[in-house]
């Protein structure tokens, strides 16, 4: 075999591909796997085009209220009936998707980057860098996220979708950077990693192309489930009076005022709930089947 | 054992410092002059603002008011409200509320997520393993408030079983339904907990042996495997019994119970920002050296993990 065949074999590119070879075959014949998964495109298409979907029993403005009817149960036309103010439940409903999906995504992403920055930092330097990001995610863990948040957005003064999400990014990233810590550190020393090192690449090009492919699985699917953890946190917030306001259209916003007509329009109540619960349970599903499938230890 | 306590300590301290300096710089970088808020509608004169400002030392810079502020901690001055009265004896009154609801909801925690993990374990991949498993992801997605409030409508409104507010029915009435929303999140996970560590026990090496030496399953089962596997489910319990302590300030504000929880319930709706703070420190605080007790009683009964930590 000649010099070349050799580093041809070791390719950057077939490093990151081995171990998701093993992975797509099993979740392909899951159910669980594939039931959250239709879950989210519905909640994607709810979330892209709101007024669509909203649209389809003819009432689909959510800013047009009647106080007339105010608080109604089911009519033709208006299936979850009205609110308070009197405001198609439907319509509300639906548009509410996206303030949930985004702050979700959002505070995942920017919490995601951070956790993968410092935690490969840590756990491929060690030192100094591992001490002082071990000691700081040991600070943000070590008491309840939802107090911290409440701390937080207390002294916020203007909530956007933008601020709550960053508040809450603050307390969601401790947890994933110590997971990229430990993971990374597992492929450290790993042969192939020696033998890209050996070979002469860069740190930029290691980390990248080998170490983080193969440590970033686990990470993946903790993220997953913390999408819906922070839809959780966010909607408590937000019912809390710490969240999202009025005029936004959110969940939370709407099994707060649910709560306060408890006795006499349940129904204001039930449609928010069984939106909110089935999209935080696809999100927790997918994650739960993604880290059996990724994470070779619990195989 | 004390080199495990040292460097607990040292963490503890640590974390403290971290934790009260975060939420005194939020709260010192909050925009607006305390002072003119102090006034109202009518301007202060130049002497009362100056008078004011020495009086609350809000000219020092922000380290030596962080000093001060910690002092005040440790004599537990938690702050004012915007009434004058002090945060501490606002709540003094009310901790026995919310420390029955927490143990109330650890109580159900435990029988409940112990038997449940204990059943799934003990018949894994049958139906009832498989139903208990989907039951707690089910339980998991379903936030704490969306089922307090699910709750109240039906077991106590529609079917009248329960009182959905108030504590006038007193223990055990009035805090059960309460108690057992709190309890519904903690208790997947731990049943989840439980069933895993059984089932690991069960294929270690030690009940092969027991089996091959003729015990009863039962005893095996009973005595020795419950023992080893329940030494994870004791550390999670431990560290749960602060995060039900959480759980209580949305639960206690909807089911109207007058413990700490509704205080700072009430407080965020108001927008009573010193209560808020006072409030949320007090619990951080509990919390922290709950986990402590935890961790040293931890390190008490199980020697492995002593030396755990003074190997990492």
């Amino acid at each position: 075999m000649t010099g070349v065949a050799v580093t041809a074999d070791l390719d950057p590119t077939d490093a990151g591909a081995l171990p998701r070879r093993g992975v797509w075959p099993g979740l392909r014949r899951r159910a669980l796997f594939w039931v959250p998964v239709a879950g989210i495109v519905v909640l994607t298409v709810l979330t892209v085009a709101p007024g669509w979907v909203a649209g389809w029993f003819g009432n689909g403005d959510p800013r047009v209220c009647d106080l007339s009817s105010s608080a109604d149960g089911p009519v033709a036309g208006h299936p979850f009936g009205f609110d308070r103010q009197g405001c198609d439940v439907y319509a509300n409903v639906v548009h509410g998707t996206r303030a949930s999906l985004t702050v979700g995504l959002t505070c995942t992403l920017i919490a995601f980057a951070l956790a993968v920055l410092l935690g490969t930092l840590a756990g491929l330097r060690g030192g100094l860098a591992d001490r002082v990001v071990s000691r700081v995610t040991d600070v943000f863990l070590g008491f309840p996220f939802l107090l911290g948040a409440i701390v937080v957005l207390n002294s916020f003064g203007e909530r956007s979708v933008l601020s709550v999400s960053l508040a809450l990014a603050l307390f969601v990233w401790p947890a994933m950077a110590r997971l990229v810590r430990s993971s990374v550190r597992s492929v450290r020393d790993a042969e192939f990693v020696q033998a890209a090192r050996a070979m002469g690449f860069g740190t930029w090009r290691v980390v990248s192309r080998h170490v983080l492919p193969n440590a970033i699985g686990p990470v993946l699917a903790i993220a997953t489930i913390t999408v819906g953890q922070v839809i959780v946190a966010e909607s408590t917030l937000t019912f809390l009076g710490l969240g999202l306001r009025s005029p936004a259209i959110s969940w939370g916003l709407q099994l707060s005022n649910a709560q306060a007509q408890l006795q006499n329009a349940p129904h204001m109540l039930l449609f928010p709930s069984v939106f909110l619960a089935v999209t935080v349970f696809c999100l927790i599903t997918l994650g739960d089947v993604l880290r059996d499938a990724l994470d070779p230890r619990q195989r | 054992m004390t080199r495990f306590l040292t460097r607990r300590l040292v963490e503890l301290v640590l974390v403290f410092l971290g934790v009260t300096f975060a939420i005194y710089a939020m709260v010192y970088a909050l925009p607006g002059d305390p002072i003119r808020a102090l006034g109202g509608d009518r301007p202060l004169s130049p002497a009362v603002v100056n008078e004011l400002r020495d009086r609350f030392h809000l000219d020092e810079p922000l380290w030596q008011q962080y000093l001060r502020y910690l002092g005040g901690l440790f004599q537990g001055d938690l702050g004012t409200d915007f009434d004058g009265r002090s945060v501490t004896e606002r709540m003094a009154t009310r901790w026995p509320t919310t420390i029955t609801l927490a143990l109330t909801a650890w109580l159900i925690e435990i029988v409940v997520g112990v038997g449940l993990g204990i059943l799934a374990g003990l018949r894994r991949g049958t139906w009832i393993d498989r139903s208990v498993l989907t039951l707690t992801i089910v339980a998991t997605s379903i936030p704490v408030f969306v089922l307090a409030i699910v709750g109240q409508l039906f077991l106590g409104v529609r079917w009248d079983l329960l009182p959905i507010a108030g504590d006038s029915e007193g223990w055990p009435l009035a805090y059960l339904l309460p108690a057992s929303v709190i309890a519904v999140y903690s208790l997947a996970a731990l049943a989840r907990l439980m069933r895993g560590s059984l089932v690991d026990v069960l294929q270690a090496d030690f009940v092969r042996t027991l089996d091959a030496k003729g015990l009863t399953r039962t005893r095996v089962v009973g005595v020795h495997v419950m023992r080893n596997s329940l030494i994870p489910v004791i550390t999670f319990l431990g560290m749960d019994l602060g995060f039900l302590l959480g759980g209580t300030i949305v639960v206690e504000g909807i089911f109207n119970l007058p413990g700490v929880g509704q205080l700072l319930f009430g407080a965020i709706r108001s927008h009573e920002g010193p209560t808020v703070v006072g409030v949320s420190t007090a619990l951080i605080l509990l919390f922290l050296v709950s986990s402590l007790v935890v961790d040293l009683v931890n390190s008490a009964l199980d020697p492995r993990i002593r030396r755990e930590e003074a190997r990492s």
